[in-house]
């Protein structure tokens, strides 16, 4: 038999091993570095030619070579706000249920439930969100508004659309189901961070359960609510198979909430592997950059804020 | 006195409210998802049979499965995991053991949450680019698994550190103690006492990537024969869903829903099975 503490003793294997440590974490920085790099450089051409106009220029036009990433910025930047909008509020609620007035037998179950639906995957949502919430949608919802609007006002302007259920605002509410669950998963942790004598001393000088959630606990996380909040705008911004399915990929700014339109991810994911030319995947790379830079910025904020709470 | 209980009642009445509408949140959210959950079993539960797990994709209107995209994406996920474990669990023990408190042990930390929730798609265009593009000059099973690895290295890393600064001092006090060298400590006691640790962190960032669809659309692409190439297009469950949800078929779009039913109870067993074995290591 060998002696396994001679080999332990070799400082030669000491060191390799430790290099070897490190280089996988130096990999972790080379991979997000070769990301940035990569797309700057394959996005280039179209930064050379259309300069700050690509930004702001509206016409993407593939046929002709010519293209503008407004709609799509303005998409992804929509929808993501919308679903934000419409997400935070029921995170909120279903973290304080969670916590506060769940009695723990339900608590445990449901907290476990919905931190195993953060994980289904996105593709299940859109076609949920393509073959059962659209149709139901455009036929209970859109319709009857159409219907019953005047035209020219300003209900009308906001609902205007082909009424197929395939719009921004279908978009955001599948993007809000999808971020809902690992937002209240998050949330719940942090309310969990309260120490408890806090809250009791809350309810010692006679307190609600309201103004205990509201006025003590929901303080007392609040740089952790921030950064619950960035972690779900970053999840939204870069959804790609749930926006795909159901926002009707069309190009160009929307013009109403039932509008169809396109996010940056779901114009890469419709575009790239058919790309005619060098000019259009160069467009979509550079349209990449600009999700990465905006993501980026989002999801490091959410970083420091939840470290500030948490650590 | 009246003014005191005119206002206790007020706070009683918004409490109230509060609570109700707590309650209602958590009604609305759990209905919607299942709601989900109930659209996938209705249509997806008639399209499991035999001739899924035997026969691959058919033209539209002909008897098939999706033989060829469920080994695609047991090809692309089980060699993505091989890379990811590998790297993950060497970049979290060094995190753990090593460097964690240095300045880059912060920044590796840091951009390792970054990339965790980094979308998804730009990692396929970063791999598109570099590999696709430029190297092999096709669509190919290599790129695509190297792409859902990329995905499935932070957690793996996040994952593997959290186990490992789980296990007690110690344990590597008493190995040094002895003699040992720290990598031997670290190799022999710390990784195998956290054996069933390291195995969630492997089965975590396995549930992340099996679904994973947009990083596969150009770097694997999809094929609709069966293929073991690696070094050719491949098909994986998520392109075929995508592309079978989206066509004007019947047929087609009853396979979806059953693909979609297959890889939603894959990633729920895998993560239950994942949090089963912490649970059981931490309690």
């Amino acid at each position: 038999m060998s002696d396994p503490t001679a080999a332990g003793r070799s400082p030669l294997g000491e060191d390799i091993f430790r290099y070897l440590c490190l280089s996988a974490a130096t990999l972790l920085l080379v991979i997000l570095a070769g990301v940035v790099v990569s797309l700057a450089i394959g996005g280039w051409p179209a930064f050379a030619k259309f300069g700050f106009g690509f930004l702001t220029a509206e016409r993407w036009n593939p046929v002709d070579d010519i293209y503008g990433a407004a709609g799509p910025i303005v998409g992804t930047l929509v929808t993501s706000f919308l679903s934000l909008a419409i997400a935070l509020p029921l995170a909120i609620g279903v973290a304080v249920f969670l916590t506060e007035f769940a009695p723990e037998r339900l608590a445990r179950p449901i907290a476990v439930a919905v931190e195993l639906l953060a994980g289904i995957p996105s593709i299940v949502y859109g076609m949920w969100g393509l073959f059962v919430f659209a149709p139901w949608f455009a036929q209970t919802v859109q319709q009857p508004i159409a219907m019953s609007v005047t035209p020219g006002s300003w209900l009308d302007t906001l609902t205007q659309g082909v009424p197929n259920g395939a719009n921004i605002f279908t978009a955001s509410i599948i993007l809000a189901i999808m971020i809902l669950p690992y937002m209240a998963a998050v949330f719940r942790e942090l309310l969990l961070t309260v120490p408890a004598q806090v809250r009791e001393a809350g309810f010692g000088i006679g307190c609600t359960s309201f103004e205990v959630t509201w006025r003590i606990c929901i303080p007392y996380v609040r740089t952790g609510v921030l950064g619950v909040i960035m972690l779900g705008l970053g999840r939204a911004l870069g959804e790609t198979m749930a926006v795909t399915f159901i926002i009707g990929n069309s190009h160009g700014f929307p013009k109403s909430l039932f509008d169809s339109g396109s996010t940056i991810a779901s114009t890469i994911a419709n575009e790239f592997a058919e790309a005619s030319t060098d000019m259009h995947s160069a467009a979509l790379i550079a349209l990449g950059l600009v999700l990465f830079l905006i993501t980026f910025g989002v999801l490091a904020l959410a970083r420091l804020l939840l470290a500030r709470t948490t650590r | 006195m009246t003014r005191m209980t005119a206002r206790a009642r007020r706070r009683s009445i918004v409490n109230l409210i509060f609570v109700a509408a707590c309650g209602m949140t958590a009604v609305i959210a759990l209905g919607a998802l299942a709601l989900i959950g109930w659209s996938l079993l209705s249509k997806g539960v008639g399209g499991i049979n035999a001739d899924l797990f035997t026969m691959s994709q058919p033209a539209p209107g002909s008897r098939g499965g999706l033989l060829n995209a469920i080994v695609g994406s047991v090809i692309l996920c089980g060699l993505a995991m091989v890379f990811a474990v590998v790297v993950g669990v060497l970049a979290g023990t060094w995190l753990s053991e090593y460097g964690g408190r240095t300045k880059l042990g912060h920044a590796v930390r840091f951009l390792n949450d970054v990339l965790l929730s980094a979308p998804s798609i730009l990692i396929g265009l970063f791999v598109s680019e570099l590999l696709v593009r430029n190297v092999i000059g096709h669509f190919s099973a290599l790129a695509g698994s190297i792409a859902l690895a990329i995905l499935a290295v932070p957690i793996v890393t996040r994952t593997t550190e959290d186990i490992l600064l789980l296990q007690p001092t110690a344990l590597r006090e008493a190995g040094m103690a002895l003699g040992a060298t720290r990598a031997f400590v670290v190799r022999k006691i710390v990784w195998r006492s956290a054996a069933t640790g390291l195995l969630t962190a492997g089965l975590l960032g396995f549930a992340r990537i099996s679904g994973e669809t947009a990083p596969l659309l150009f770097t694997s692409l999809g094929n609709q024969f069966f293929s073991v190439n690696l070094l050719q297009p491949i098909a994986s469950l998520p392109t075929t869903i995508f592309q079978f949800a989206l066509s004007a078929y019947d047929d087609w779009q009853r396979l979806a829903w059953a693909g979609a039913l297959l890889i939603a109870a894959s990633v729920l067993a895998i993560n239950i099975a994942g949090r089963a074995i912490i649970h059981r290591k931490t309690s």
